[in-house]
């Protein structure tokens, strides 16, 4: 066991330092182009002239302090910002070079393609095959067959097929919290999206679970474009290629996660990664 | 060597204590010392309320024991076979019948048709009040979906039979001036608020992240309404719909005024039927002399009532363990 969380973090550290040379040759597609977006929850601001453009195959880290709007970013991308009553927006944000934000795009659709896991695992009280399954049952896929090795292959994606192998029919909730998150990103994957966004994914966790999610993001980066929000700034140091740090709603900045913690060009940046507010 | 404490506490505390110079130690100490009757008071205080809530369980045996006392007279006297298996109920005539399926089959018609009207539009309303409905347009609606529960039953009964059966006659003029429809339909009117309002507290009490969980995988509401919310409150929903099958089984009033009291054992929903509740009023306000087997066969009937409830709670309890989604 812990000789294979030094390898992790051997390997961890490879990534991180290859990050630098990746962003000089700029080959990667864009995922999410944002321009000049602003959100507003009734009276309140909560996003202003945000522009990020997010990567394909990479991982992004948001960070910030409480109540920066980096959650609420997150959830712009896949539009689940709208179940709160009274949020309006204006900008746009380019997928796939449609403006996701046109009330005329498909919000299901969407939603496909763009997985999300969030701050506290939300498995359904449903059995273990049946949270997997939930996903391309709702999007047509009946065929037994078919489905069993949907649910495989999810569960292996997310390393926690061998735990749950044998027994697929029991109650997602007899699960472990870290597992019970596993689950949900074993989930998102069954339907094979292009992008999974993340909430907080381990604020919930204890820290041997954040360990396994942590490892797990950066096998997933290699098929999946990968949005993490996080509080823990040595999270998104470890896991991360780019880092958008927000603050009162705005990017302050955005850079190879290698330039943000070594050499910001910000001062409240600096004052935030360094621990001296938030 | 109480009061000595106190008293260097006061020292310390110095001059903010001196201007209330109450000694709150002293007075708690003095207190305690007549605690002697608070403490026996403590003590039965289990016993007490034991007592209490025993009361209605030792109604219950009470009730029962009458019951089953008073209906095995009736059974010396009408074999139990020709009770359950008869199905002709002649109480007053000179060679009287007691035969108590016309009565079960009444009873398990009015309820099939009531069950039929509330069990979809109350679903249906706890569907729109929990997942559709704007906090406003709940908050109005879900008191005047109430008040419904709280017309009284005669009122239901006299609307059956005033307005909703000469209703159906005009559109359908084969129908009886009394029949088991139009109290049936109003019955599940009467009905709906119940299970609207349980099914309905059973779905809010859903975690909206199981709702955002099913959204985010690309779902519509509709979809997360019937595969998640629904599955995760059947339990309740389930509940909801047994306890309106018990009300309509107990429901007396509706039936008695609005279907008549013709025994018939038929299946046709036009005609007069009488329900096992209309018959115990019928009997019970009209002269049956104590003693008389028509007075013993009063008990058998509530027995068989009681019976019939007491298995739905049994069923209800069966099946919403079994299908509880447990999160």
């Amino acid at each position: 066991m812990s000789s294979s969380s030094e390898n992790q973090k051997s390997t961890v550290k490879l990534k991180v330092d290859n990050v630098a040379v990746d962003t000089t040759n700029k080959n990667r597609n864009i995922v999410y182009d944002t321009k000049d977006l602003n959100l507003w929850y009734s009276e309140t601001h909560a996003l202003r002239d945000i522009n990020l453009s997010i990567y394909e195959k990479e991982v992004t880290a948001i960070i910030g302090p409480s109540g920066c709007g980096k959650s609420t970013y997150i959830k712009t991308l896949n539009r689940m910002v709208e179940l709160v009553p009274g949020v309006r927006t204006t900008g746009t944000i380019s997928y796939q070079s449609k403006n996701i934000l046109d009330k005329s795009f498909k919000v299901e659709d969407l939603r496909t393609r763009v997985g999300m896991v969030f701050q506290k695992p939300n498995p359904f009280p449903k059995s273990i095959y049946d949270n997997i399954a939930y996903g391309p049952k709702i999007h047509g896929i009946r065929n037994k067959k078919i489905l069993d090795e949907v649910v495989e292959k999810s569960l292996r994606g997310a390393y926690i097929w061998d735990e749950v192998k044998d027994r697929l029919n029991e109650n997602a909730y007899g699960l472990s919290g870290g597992q019970q998150q596993r689950l949900c990103i074993a989930r998102c994957l069954a339907v094979q999206p292009d992008v999974i966004l993340m909430d907080e994914p381990t604020s919930a966790l204890d820290p041997k679970s954040t360990l396994r999610i942590e490892e797990l993001v950066q096998e997933l980066k290699n098929d999946y474009s990968i949005i993490i929000v996080t509080h823990n700034m040595q999270q998104a140091a470890r896991i991360s290629d780019r880092t958008a740090f927000f603050l009162d709603g705005k990017v302050v900045e955005y850079d190879n996660t290698n330039n943000i913690f070594t050499n910001p060009s910000d001062t409240r940046t600096e004052d935030y990664i360094s621990g001296r507010f938030g | 060597m109480l009061r000595k404490g106190c008293h260097n506490k006061m020292a310390t505390n110095g001059d903010l204590n001196k201007k209330n110079a109450v000694d709150i130690g002293e007075m708690i100490a003095r207190n305690k010392q007549k605690k002697s009757f608070s403490n026996y008071f403590e003590k039965a205080i289990p016993t007490i309320l034991f007592i209490i809530a025993i009361i209605s369980v030792l109604t219950t045996i009470g009730i029962v024991l009458t019951l089953i006392t008073e209906a095995v007279e009736f059974f010396k006297r009408v074999p139990i076979w020709d009770f359950f298996t008869g199905t002709i109920l002649k109480p007053l005539s000179q060679n009287p019948e007691f035969g108590v399926l016309p009565l079960i089959n009444g009873t398990i018609m009015s309820t099939i048709i009531a069950m039929l009207v509330a069990g979809p539009i109350g679903l249906m309303s706890a569907i729109y009040l929990s997942e559709y409905a704007s906090d406003k347009v709940r908050r109005v609606l879900k008191p005047l979906l109430e008040v419904l529960a709280g017309i009284p039953t005669i009122v239901y009964g006299f609307f059956a039979f005033t307005f909703v059966t000469p209703l159906i006659r005009s559109i359908f003029p084969g129908v009886d001036a009394t029949n088991i429809l139009s109290p049936g339909l109003v019955m599940g009117v009467m009905i709906i608020p119940m299970i609207a309002s349980l099914s309905e507290d059973a779905m809010t009490s859903v975690p909206n992240a199981m709702r955002e969980g099913s959204l985010a995988m690309g779902a519509t509401k509709l979809e997360t309404t019937i595969k998640v919310v629904i599955p995760a409150a059947l339990s309740g929903i389930i509940a909801s719909f047994v306890l309106g099958i018990s009300r309509a089984i107990g429901e007396t009033m509706i039936v008695t005024i609005a279907s008549g009291s013709s025994k018939n054992f038929t299946f046709d929903i036009t005609q007069s039927m009488q329900t096992m509740t209309a018959y115990i009023v019928e009997v019970s306000g009209g002269d049956a002399p104590a003693g008389s087997t028509i007075y013993y066969s009063l008990y058998a009937v509530a027995l068989t009532l009681f019976v019939f409830t007491l298995i739905m709670n049994l069923l209800a309890r069966y099946v919403s363990r079994k299908f509880r989604e447990e999160y």
